[in-house]
């Protein structure tokens, strides 16, 4: 008897578990699994206009090593993660500490870091663009203040792609410092009590007690803005103009995809471009995973 | 401690406290000036615009910029758009995400850990990736340049089900328990029991999807090119294509694309700050 109860409430939680899944796994099946294959499957074909392909074997991947503006952009890719992980991360840090302590204005601070995470990219770098508008934009005449001299920022080789780090970076700083922050909250105020009682200075309690302590919150955003900048494509599509003489100094690898993809229709080899990404993000996250060991502490 | 060392001590603390607050007021006008800039320039006319020597203040606060934006592109239809897609976007992400959350995390069925590791598969890989066969399917449906093309591939989310999945699996086993003694089914437990409880999930996932369909660019881009079917994304970079030299109008279109979010950030300040912070946690 209770045997059957027990077979009977198997199967019932087996029909829900997989009723409940099921939507999902449709759209998953549809939208993700498929495409998965059938990128890899097109990467070996010649994809032109109005879908008529031919097989193409490995021409795509042979033209992908052979062709300097891609592997530009993979330069630019980098460049771009050197640039703004590293200084998003860091700077969030900082902010997240200095939030962290009871002062006045705390909250007014963290809403207005804050902003820019809730407003919208596009707008964000259209914004930008304007205030580093060669002709009339603010900042050359901010710098002439300070006696520098005007650049066109954005059409410019090493300064555009600079630029556009610099406004990543001012985009992101405030998402990751929200996350660290509440990392920091979790640290027991015991430990900064103690620190403070033996005399320890803001500098020292930094780095003796939140750094190895948020470990785990650091990793997470570590993770997260090297894997969106290894993408980044919009601040570069709304701030590069088409016809800029930076566009090939600043162009990301997914950029560059979507030009070939679908600007100049060219699927097969825009599917390689893509398989290739895939295998880097890979190669980069797995790397990600075993260093994590050597330096996060999760108790 | 001697008279001298707390002095030292209270003058040392005096010295932080005012580095902290030059650090930060230095980083919050570097956040706030560009968009007070984007503002000042939205009223301005195209002359006053592009004077030099710059001037700050508008010579004359006009507001044709935004009358006449609509003239320009259509406006209030991606406008619309963009509010209809993140709602549905939303909307699906959370009842779908939910569903199969609960069960990942609350059901034992055969299959189970596999089927969830799939699921998780689908974060590993970058977006670019799917992007071009899922055009030729909506393609293939019949669907570009339709409403229904900007959201469908957006529904179905794996970070969402992983999300909604470690709520779920952080309740306690004694809540199902009572549940099935008081002859209560998983969908009992589900709907009336665990969704209440697992609400400030549910908000954490329904921001971060509305900031990502607001801010989507690259997918409406490729989909809809007729522009009143474009999304607020699509069409301002159709906007600053078209009237390129017309600061203005590009700033005021700008300005009102991040309204909605900055007001709803304003209004529902805490759980914005707190749903983007749990995200880091769990």
């Amino acid at each position: 008897m209770r045997k059957k109860g027990h077979n009977t409430q198997k199967r019932k939680d087996m029909a829900w578990g997989y009723g409940m899944i099921l939507p999902l796994f449709l759209g998953l099946a549809v939208f993700y699994f498929y495409p998965v294959v059938k990128v890899i499957y097109d990467s070996f074909f010649n994809v032109g206009a109005f879908d008529k392909r031919t097989f193409a074997g490995l021409e795509n991947y042979k033209n992908m090593i052979a062709d300097a503006a891609m592997w530009k952009s993979l330069g630019n890719t980098f460049l771009y993660v050197a640039l703004i992980v590293p200084f998003t991360v860091i700077l969030a840090l900082i902010l997240a500490e200095l939030l962290n302590q009871k002062m006045k204005g705390r909250d007014v601070f963290r809403v207005i870091y804050f902003i820019p995470t809730v407003t919208m990219t596009v707008a964000i770098a259209m914004m930008w663009r304007w205030i580093f508008n060669g002709d009339f934009g603010i900042l050359n005449h901010i710098v002439g203040w300070f006696g520098g001299s005007s650049h066109y920022w954005l059409s410019e080789k090493p300064i555009a792609l600079i630029c556009v780090g610099v406004v990543s970076v001012w985009m992101g700083v405030g998402l990751n410092m929200i996350i660290l922050l509440a990392g920091i909250q979790g640290i027991s105020a015991s430990y900064y009590e103690a620190a403070k009682i033996d005399g320890a200075s803001p500098v020292r309690r930094f780095f003796s007690i939140t750094v190895p302590l948020i470990t785990p919150s650091l990793f997470f955003v570590l993770t997260t803005t090297l894997i969106s900048t290894l993408q980044i494509f919009d601040v570069i599509y709304m701030m590069i103009a088409p016809k800029s003489t930076a566009l090939v100094d600043t162009q990301s690898v997914v950029m560059y995809f979507f030009r070939n993809a679908f600007e100049y229709s060219k699927k097969g080899y825009a599917s390689a471009i893509a398989v290739l990404l895939f295998v880097i993000i890979m190669a980069i996250t797995a790397l990600q995973m075993k260093l994590q060991r050597k330096w996060v502490n999760y108790d | 401690m001697s008279h001298t060392m707390i002095q030292n001590r209270k003058k040392k603390i005096g010295v932080w406290k005012i580095v902290v607050y030059t650090i930060l007021i230095a980083g919050g006008i570097l956040t706030l000036a560009p968009f007070l800039w984007m503002l000042l320039t939205s009223f301005k006319t195209q002359v006053d615009a592009v004077a030099i020597p710059p001037t700050i203040l508008p010579k004359r606060w006009v507001v044709d910029t935004y009358t006449t934006l609509k003239d320009k592109i259509p406006f209030a239809k991606m406008y619309w758009n963009t509010v209809l897609t993140s709602f549905i976007t939303v909307a699906g992400q959370l009842l779908l995400c939910s569903l199969a959350g609960y069960a990942f995390g609350r059901i034992k069925f055969p299959g189970r850990n596999f089927l969830f590791v799939l699921c998780l598969s689908v974060l590993m890989v970058p977006t670019s990736f799917y992007i071009l066969p899922q055009y030729i399917i909506i393609k293939n449906l019949n669907l570009l340049n339709t409403i229904h093309a900007i959201y469908l591939p957006c529904l179905f989310s794996a970070f969402g089900t992983f999300l909604m999945r470690q709520f779920f699996m952080s309740l306690p086993k004694e809540l199902e328990e009572a549940a099935r003694i008081d002859g209560c089914g998983h969908g009992g437990i589900f709907l009336r029991i665990m969704l209440p409880l697992v609400k400030p999930g549910l908000v954490s996932l329904g921001i971060l999807t509305l900031r990502f369909s607001w801010n989507n660019l690259m997918w409406p881009l490729i989909v809809n090119t007729s522009t009143t079917k474009m999304t607020l994304t699509a069409g301002l970079s159709y906007l600053q294509g078209q009237y390129l030299a017309d600061y203005p109008s590009i700033m005021a279109g700008a300005v009102l694309s991040i309204i909605p979010l900055i007001v709803l950030f304003a209004v529902f300040q805490k759980q914005f700050i707190e749903g983007i912070a749990l995200t880091g946690i769990k």
